[in-house]
């Protein structure tokens, strides 16, 4: 017995240590965060000019075909506080304390746009098997194809941000998320919720523009005054001229995850806007990885299962020796 | 010596009929599930997207099924021939385990209608974790089948084609030991792309060892539960002897999983953090505890011939890993304060039903055709009682 017990022990030891080895992967293997494509199209929300009217959230179900559910013209009505297949954005309302004071972290009350994120390096897509999740190369735009989907339900499981929904109640259910309204493009459209936006607090355009506007508002100072872009980055539209918010330091969405094509400024910290602290180094990388190193071009599964097939043959070759008549 | 034997015997018994009953309910709510949709029957949601039908039937269940995978491995790799008996049953529990896990991946598949995508060029995206699981899981229930078709073969008298057959049978079992390293190990990865939605208790890159040693760990202990039970169910010998071996190969297992375990919240500075006063802390060390247990208890080999310890060690063993498999997937996973989930009661009668008919499908055919070893000399009758009631 303790022949065999040794002989188990080092087998064991040496197979954790292959997978161990593998799994603790080396940076030569790492594929490292992905790249944002040049003509990266996306969102700057600015939660310091949201004045929570909600009328993105009736322009999105609009534009995507979804019932209302208030009348178009009363849109600050709508309840709707979490996504739903029957809604791709929702304005979320935090508060503290007395509520007083717009933008304030105590005692003070925000709006928050909770909608797709357009991940640089989205995790949807590295989990979706068969591609029903894809980053547009050019646009940077995470689409969705339920022609392909298979209904698994991993991009739920694994978007840091909530986003994807799922229709529990249909025998032919789909994945509903915001698709950055690419549909209304052909027709010179853009961006529903950032087409109606009354203040510029959603604001559609070419990432890198968009991140120029960041720069702008970051160098100014609070109460300074200033007109802001509305609608599209790139168009001549602007709101009248209004004092600087003041803004904390952080633009969400610019290091998360390896980045979003989704910006957002705030003049209240994002954990109590409800984003969640997410580490720059993205999880599809840290995923990939792994499995790209346990199965290296199934290079090593094929070398195991030659040496598995030699042992077998060995073990059964006298099996059957002995079983034979 | 090694000759497998049918255990003969009615098939029409109280415990048949009653598995079957469950089975039939459980066919009543596919039906619903499939004419009105998942939110019908089950309480998924988009916080917890994967209830039990993704973390009982696939996750803990091929899990469960790992006993063919555990005996392989000590048969043919470490080359241990006593342990042959055991292995037929072994590969039986697993065909079904696996085969019913795949059934569970429809029924949970929104879209089944799309199913084959996921192992088409055309549509598969090699990135993905779940296309190496799907992948892995779809070429090992094709295995299994074929490594146990000798015991059909047999049956039939189709001596000419088990010859042949047996030439090629190597193949199949090197695969059978391949496929379900990767694809439990795999189960393992799906979880490292939720990152932070995962406790740090939990989510470490180590994550596909630790899921491929509870693999073999649950393969073991079920073999172990498996030949207790039927001996006892079936009223057939104990094979006490055989299992008291393989109770060295658990210890060794659970050894190496606590070990990196340790190791692995120490290196990444969370160790503290199991010692926090909170549910999950208590849902570790229960985790740990039941992982322990069976290491205690069969650590002094005169321990390891009582089939009594030997079982209890067994169904600690099984709880432990199933446990940590369940908190992995569900209890340590926290998608926000919104949700929650319990599952529905039409949504457990069909796992109950799905595992109804395994073990149903498994005393109908080891009653049938040569799995368990022969009992040479005993009566028919004394084998051919039915299974106890308790
Ligand atoms: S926010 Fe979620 S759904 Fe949107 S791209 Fe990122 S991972 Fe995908
Ligand atoms: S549910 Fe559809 S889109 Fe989402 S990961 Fe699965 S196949 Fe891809
Ligand atoms: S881009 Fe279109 S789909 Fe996306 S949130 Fe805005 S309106 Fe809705």
């Amino acid at each position: 017995m303790t022949v065999s017990r040794r002989q188990f022990l080092k087998s064991a030891v040496a197979g954790s240590t292959v997978v161990a080895t593998a799994c603790i992967a080396t940076d030569a293997d790492a594929r490292g965060n992905m790249e944002m494509p040049e003509g990266a199209l996306g969102l700057l929300f600015d939660s310091t000019l949201c004045v929570g009217c909600k009328a993105c959230v009736t322009a999105c179900k609009t534009a995507n075909g979804k019932p209302l559910a208030t009348p178009p013209e009363l849109p600050y009505l709508d309840k709707t506080r979490t996504l739903s297949p029957d809604a791709l954005n929702v304005i979320k309302i935090f508060k503290d304390g007395k509520a007083t004071a717009k933008d304030r972290a105590e005692d003070g009350f925000a709006f928050m746009k909770h909608s797709c994120m357009h991940c640089v390096d989205p995790a949807c897509v590295s989990a979706c098997p068969v591609n029903a999740m894809k980053k547009q190369p050019d646009t940077g735009v995470v689409t969705y194809d339920k022609d392909a989907c298979i209904g698994c339900r991993y991009c739920v499981f694994a978007c840091p941000y909530d986003i994807p929904r799922f229709d529990y109640g249909s025998a032919a259910p789909e994945i509903h998320k915001c698709q950055l309204c690419d549909h209304l493009w052909k027709d010179g459209g853009f961006s529903a919720c950032a087409d109606v936006c009354p203040t510029g607090a959603t604001l559609f355009g070419p990432v890198i523009k968009l991140k120029a506007e960041v720069a702008r508002r970051k160098a100014l100072k609070a109460g300074e005054a200033t007109k802001f872009p509305r609608r599209h980055v790139e168009g001549q539209e602007f709101t009248k001229e209004q004092p600087m918010g003041e803004y904390i330091d952080h633009v969400y969405g610019e290091k998360e995850q390896g980045g979003a094509q989704m910006l957002m400024m705030s003049g209240v910290p994002f954990d109590k806007l409800g984003m969640p602290d997410l580490p720059e180094q993205s999880y599809a990388s840290v995923s990939e990885t792994i499995q790209h190193s346990l199965y290296q071009w199934l290079l090593g599964p094929a070398v195991a299962l030659g040496g598995l097939m030699a042992v077998t043959y060995r073990t059964v070759r006298s099996e059957d020796e002995n079983d034979e008549d | 010596m090694s000759e497998h034997a049918p255990l003969g015997g009615k098939l029409v018994t109280p415990v048949t009929i009653f598995l079957a009953a469950l089975a039939a309910i459980a066919g009543v709510f596919l039906l619903i599930r499939f004419v009105f949709g998942i939110g019908a029957v089950a309480n998924i949601n988009d916080g917890y997207t994967w209830g039990i039908w993704v973390v009982y039937d696939v996750v803990i269940g091929t899990g469960l099924a790992c006993g063919g995978y555990a005996m392989a491995i000590l048969v043919y790799i470490l080359n241990k021939g006593q342990y042959h008996p055991l292995v037929r049953p072994a590969l039986l529990a697993s065909v079904f385990g696996y085969s019913l896990g795949g059934f569970a991946v429809i029924v949970d598949l929104g879209r089944w209608w799309n199913f084959w995508h996921i192992l088409s060029p055309g549509y598969s995206h090699l990135d993905s974790v779940m296309v190496e699981v799907a992948i892995c899981i779809a070429l090992y229930i094709a295995v299994l089948w074929i490594e146990l078709s000798p015991a059909f073969l047999e049956r039939l008298g189709l001596k000419d084609a088990k010859r042949k057959l047996g030439r090629v049978l190597f193949v199949f079992i090197a695969l059978g030991i391949l496929l379900p390293s990767m694809h439990q190990s795999s189960l393992g990865s799906l979880l490292i792309i939720i990152g932070n939605q995962l406790d740090a208790r939990w989510q470490t890159v180590l994550l596909p060892l630790l899921f491929l040693l509870s693999a073999i760990s649950l393969g073991f202990s079920v073999v172990i539960f498996e030949a207790t039970a039927a001996s006892e169910g079936f009223r057939r010998p104990r094979e006490t002897h055989i299992l008291s071996g393989l109770s060295v190969a658990l210890i060794a297992v659970l050894g190496l999983y606590l070990g990196i375990r340790f190791v692995d919240l120490a290196m990444r500075g969370e160790l503290g953090s199991v010692f926090a006063a909170d549910f999950l802390s208590v849902m570790f060390w229960i985790e740990i505890s039941l992982f322990v247990l069976p290491i205690v208890l069969l650590l002094p080999s005169a321990r390891r011939v009582n089939p009594r310890m030997l079982f209890i060690s067994a169904v600690s063993m099984m709880l432990a890993s199933a446990l940590y498999r369940v908190d992995a997937f569900l209890v340590a996973y926290n998608p926000g304060d919104e949700f929650s989930y319990f599952p529905a009661i039409p949504e457990m009668f069909i796992t109950v039903g799905m595992i109804a008919f395994e073990v149903l499908a498994y005393i109908l055919l080891v009653r049938r055709f040569p799995i368990l070893q022969g009992t040479h000399g005993q009566p028919r009758a004394a084998m051919s009682r039915p299974l106890p009631a308790e």
